[in-house]
């Protein structure tokens, strides 16, 4: 009963407890007992909240029991939570040494969210450090592996949550996408991964990266359940300064309009500059089967010019770490976290600290922003980033006038082996090919599994279909990933053996 | 405004960790410094679009200033502060020495 409890999508499993035929604290239970099985490989949590979960369903089972209404949809769902939103009740480590056993005093927008939605938080996922990375190999707390093949990554940054799911330790989770860290790990491990308009969902409680770029969003194993989760963690908060006062779109309406099949009247964009050289040839066939399928579901495709894309990832690489050098200052040893104990100065002991407590990666792209925003470089990399993206935001404005939404791989390349681009950071960087120019322009995207790549792996490793819409347009784009998955059946990940 | 890619040498990966408060190993700059230089060779393509004319985007969605009533809500009390500091006393986060001998 447990192990088929773990199968089943939010939505099943809210209609059962919702109906009282099974209780949320069974249905929390069996996934207590999936993530003791499978985790030990999977490796997807940094924190399991075994007590904390328990008592939430508990809570639910009570209220419903004498009949009160359900919180939310979602009441007594399990979920993965990324471990860059802060909780009261749960240690939140960012990834990094530098906050190990760190208790935040207060609860992020969106756990408070879920909670009130009486879903229920099973952990603390797993993470590249501060979200930079794009396999969480710069996780300080070891790789998390890849589901569908364990000696390959899950993507990053959010490749825990990515593979909570895929592992079916959790039906939901969530994630944060900054440059593509919900979309290419949902892509690298066939699930949902939705990175919503800039504003759209709150900032106020998840550690920074890069403030303007940083975005949460829902990750799940269908586009519904995906849907359901936004319109809970989705909408307005005072506590965030760039919050959109704006009503959530309603993306559930969409997926069960799209789950109908018909998409006449719609016009797809195919960016030209997205797709071609440096994708891999099973990507290339899959995005180019995914295309033929939208066109049959009625869609009218276009070609699409975005020009600036391909300077996307570059101005992406200065802004970025720029912001970054910028928000983890405040990693200075004195008010939280780590202190390494010596007899200096204060400025010594900082030093010291933030050299023993950030990994590689994070050390690197403090220097890079350091260096970007230095006097008589500043206008020459940060500044002209600045106007590149201003470009590319034209593009896509240019690019909307001609199609409701536009289509790309989400990533180049299926999952790659652990190990195989540490090394490089450059190469690492260009994961993020599809997904930065989305996160530049502050609009909305998602990766929805648009079948298996068999280039590199027998059973074939899972592709992602890029699916982009206006600031404020995710109605559509869930419609158009809710027909494309409804005629696309696709297949589970192999099964992790405990 | 195409920028200057002579490259990063060591001594500036060097100073530049100092003034971001890394202190950073022998063996790590000799890593980072050959990273960087490749890091900033590729992001330099910025430089290649000409953009003189076009207006810089910090934010995508442009920002106001948000005003609030002045009133009193509910925050983290003192020792809620204090709570996560690696040290603290009489209510106040203690720190190391700040100012030097000479100082």
């Amino acid at each position: 009963m447990s192990s088929e409890l773990t199968r089943l999508t939010a939505v099943e499993l809210a209609e059962k407890i919702h109906s009282r035929e099974v209780s949320a604290v069974e249905v929390a239970r069996a996934h207590l007992d999936r993530i003791a099985e499978v985790d030990g490989q999977v490796h997807a949590f940094l924190h399991v909240a075994e007590d904390a979960a328990l008592a939430s369903a508990t809570l639910v089972d009570e209220s419903l029991a004498v009949g009160t209404p359900p919180a939310s949809p979602l009441a007594g769902v399990p979920l993965a939570l990324k471990d860059v939103f802060t909780t009261i009740d749960m240690p939140t480590t960012a990834g990094s040494k530098i906050l190990e056993g760190w208790r935040p005093p207060y609860d992020a927008t969106v756990a408070a969210r879920l909670r009130a939605a009486g879903i229920t938080i099973l952990g603390k996922t797993n993470m590249d450090e501060f979200a930079m990375g794009s396999s969480t190999e710069h996780s300080a707390y070891g790789t998390t592996h890849n589901p569908w093949d364990l000696a390959r990554v899950p993507g990053g940054s959010g490749g825990g949550s990515a593979a909570a799911l895929a592992a079916y330790e959790a039906p939901l989770a969530i994630g944060t996408d900054t440059g593509g860290s919900i979309r290419q790990p949902a892509a690298f491990t066939g699930t949902v991964g939705v990175k919503p308009t800039y504003g759209g969902v709150s900032r106020y409680g998840l550690i920074a990266c890069a403030s303007s770029l940083d975005q949460g969003g829902p990750c799940a194993r269908t586009v519904l359940d995906a849907a359901l989760l936004h319109e809970v963690i989705g909408g307005y908060d005072p506590l965030d300064s760039t919050s959109i006062d704006a009503p959530v779109p309603s993306v559930v309406a969409a997926v069960r309009e799209g789950a109908r099949g018909d998409l006449s009247g719609l016009r797809v964009g195919i960016v030209r500059e997205l797709g071609g050289e440096g994708y891999q040839p099973g990507v290339r066939a899959s995005f180019e089967q995914a295309t033929a399928q939208l066109e049959k579901l009625g869609a009218e495709l276009v070609e699409v010019s975005c020009p600036h894309f391909e300077y996307g990832l570059a101005a992406y690489y200065l802004i970025l770490p720029s912001e970054v050098s910028s928000n983890l200052a405040r990693f200075d040893a004195m008010r939280y976290g780590l202190r390494v104990p010596g007899a200096g100065s204060a400025e010594e002991v900082m030093a010291a600290t933030r050299e023993a407590g950030f990994g590689a990666e994070v050390k690197r792209r403090i220097i890079l922003g350091t260096y970007a925003l230095s006097s008589g470089y500043y206008d020459a990399y940060y500044g002209q980033a600045q106007k590149v993206r201003t470009l590319i935001s034209r593009d896509f404005a240019a690019a909307f006038s001609q199609a409701d939404v536009l289509v790309s791989p989400a990533t180049p390349t299926t999952a790659f082996p652990i190990g195989d681009k540490i090394d490089d950071p450059l190469a690492m960087y260009l994961n993020d090919l599809a997904t930065i120019p989305t996160n530049l322009a502050g609009t909305a995207a998602l990766s929805v599994p648009s079948g298996l790549a068999a280039d590199d792996s027998v059973v074939g490793l899972p592709v992602g279909l890029q699916i982009m819409a206006p600031a404020l347009g995710e109605a559509v784009m869930y419609r158009v990933a809710a027909a494309y998955e409804a005629s696309r059946p696709f297949p589970s990940a192999p099964e992790v053996s405990p | 405004m195409v920028a200057d890619t002579g490259g990063i040498t060591r001594d500036e990966v060097a100073h530049l960790a100092r003034l971001a408060r890394l202190a950073v190993t022998d063996a790590e700059l000799d890593v980072f410094a050959g990273q960087l230089d490749v890091i900033l060779g590729a992001v330099a393509r910025v430089g290649e679009v000409a953009a003189d004319d076009i207006p810089p985007t910090s934010h995508a969605v442009p920002l106001e200033n948000v005003f609030r009533p002045d009133e009193l809500r509910p925050c983290l009390t003192q020792e809620q502060a204090l709570a996560g500091a690696p040290a603290a006393e009489d209510g106040r986060f203690r720190v190391p020495q700040i100012l030097g001998e000479e100082q």
